[in-house]
């Protein structure tokens, strides 16, 4: 099994894995990440977003030999010095979350779309960009609302 | 999902090389729709020979052509400026393509070297007239797409760009599987340089198929009310729990209206 290493939350990690090993298989059972939750397995729900060198992916269709010497955030990353991130604040403020299955990746693919799409942003641009999460919970209404003031923050 | 040995080389030759050498060896690009199918158990290959240590990505506009690097991302396709200008039907087609996550690890390359029966890219190729460049030849789309998942590409050949002609105007209407966010029925009209009208449609058949009489009539006029009374016939197409036969075919024909009516 090859060694391989990466940055993951700003730190230095290192571990052993398989040709086979996904990127979340990593994060959960090597590093204990398990923030990262698997919701399908035909790569459509989202549960599993993290940042791969600065982009929002799917961990559950990312091989994670092939993330060697990437930065990779996950949801633990997001809150600093004890205080949760302006999205994650905004989610817990807004009620956008019930189970909080779907709510890490929602939280990842937030923060993401707006460091693409700007602070400011309509209803119809944050339900476009929320099409690869899927929440089986809230109706999205919430959902949109805190993404709404969590990009306002942030 | 099955083990396999993981390589990555640097080179496009070393790549066919280590393809040749393998005992059943597959190409990955963004893995997006390999990886979800070795999870499903559908392939499980020997080797994966990753692309992505080629570094070939970007958008070139010439002034006849765009030229796009295989290893392009959708989200770097639909983001580029450049391509705006010069082919805005393009750039909006690649922003479509499933959900934001999908456009930042899919390219071009993989989605035209797998030709899914709904894959986007396959009508723009098509309607375009576009030339698919390998690491051995150039093929004309026409030649390239062969049927369902099929393609003329060989074992050890690897698609490396794709040349798009800039036309006059093009356009592409969508009608997405809501689940999936695949193609029920896509079609990408174009009108190119020297006038002639190309309609390509996805999501409806066995694969990526051009439709004659809607080209006749576009050619005459390039407008929506054309294709008043003009449908394909629903008796080859896909029928599944989404939509019948009969409504792909009707949905063709209010897509390619609605894609003439975008054109730009
Ligand atoms: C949830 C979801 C939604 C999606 N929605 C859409 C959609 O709406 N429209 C759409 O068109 N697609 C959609 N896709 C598919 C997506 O666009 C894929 O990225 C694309 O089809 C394959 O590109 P890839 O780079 O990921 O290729 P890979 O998965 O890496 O490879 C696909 C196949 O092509 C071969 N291959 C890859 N690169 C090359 C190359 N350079 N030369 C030769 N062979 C090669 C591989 O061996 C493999 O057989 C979706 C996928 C997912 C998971
Ligand atoms: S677990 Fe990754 S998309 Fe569902
Ligand atoms: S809160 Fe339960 S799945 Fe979204």
């Amino acid at each position: 099994m090859p060694a391989i290493t990466m940055k993951v939350n700003g730190q230095a990690v290192c571990g052993d894995v398989e040709g086979r090993t996904l990127l979340v298989e990593f994060l959960r059972d090597k590093l204990g990440l398990t923030g990262t939750h698997v919701g399908c397995d035909t790569s459509q729900c989202g549960a599993c977003v993290v940042h791969v060198d600065g982009k929002a992916v799917k961990s559950c269709t990312t091989l994670a030999i092939a993330c060697a010497d990437s930065e990779v955030t996950t949801i633990e990353g997001l809150a600093k010095n004890g205080k949760l991130h302006p999205m994650q604040e905004a989610f817990r403020e807004h009620h956008g979350l019930q189970c909080g299955f779907c709510t890490p990746g929602m939280i990842m693919s937030a923060v993401d779309l707006v460091k693409r799409n700007g602070k400011k942003l309509d209803d119809e641009t944050i339900r476009h960009e929320l099409e690869g999460n899927i929440c089986r919970c809230t109706g999205y209404q919430n959902i949109v609302a805190a993404v709404k003031a969590g990009a306002a923050n942030m | 999902m099955e083990n396999f040995n993981y390589i990555r080389p640097a080179k496009v030759a070393d790549a066919a090389k280590a393809m040749k050498k393998a005992k059943d060896g597959k190409f990955m690009s963004g893995g997006m729709t390999l990886l979800p199918t070795m999870k499903q158990g559908l392939a499980s290959p020997s080797d994966i020979i990753d692309l992505s240590g080629l570094k070939n990505s970007g958008v070139k506009v010439g002034s006849k052509s765009v030229t796009i690097q295989a290893g392009t991302i959708h989200a770097d396709v639909a983001g580029s400026k450049d391509l705006k200008k010069a082919i805005p039907g393009l750039a909006k087609l690649a922003g479509g393509i499933g959900d934001p996550h999908v456009r930042h690890k899919g390219t071009i390359g993989g989605s035209v070297a797998n030709n899914d029966p709904a894959a986007d890219y396959p009508s723009a190729c098509l309607a375009l007239g576009a030339t698919i460049h390998t690491s051995d030849r150039k093929l004309a789309a026409d030649k390239f797409f062969t049927g369902m998942f099929s393609t003329a590409l060989k074992d050890t050949e690897i698609v490396t760009a794709v040349e798009f002609p800039i036309p006059k105007k093009c356009g592409y209407a969508k009608f997405p599987n809501p689940a999936s966010l695949y193609a029920m029925v896509g079609v990408f009209v174009a009108q190119l340089a020297d006038g002639s009208v190309r309609v390509a449609v996805t999501g409806a058949g066995a694969g990526v198929f051009r439709v004659p009489e809607m080209e006749a009539a576009l050619s005459k006029k390039f407008a929506a009310s054309s294709l008043d009374g003009i449908a394909v016939k629903s008796k080859n197409l896909n029928s599944d729990m989404h939509a019948s036969a009969e409504y792909r075919a009707h949905l063709i024909t209010v897509m390619a209206k609605r894609a003439v009516d975008a054109a730009k």
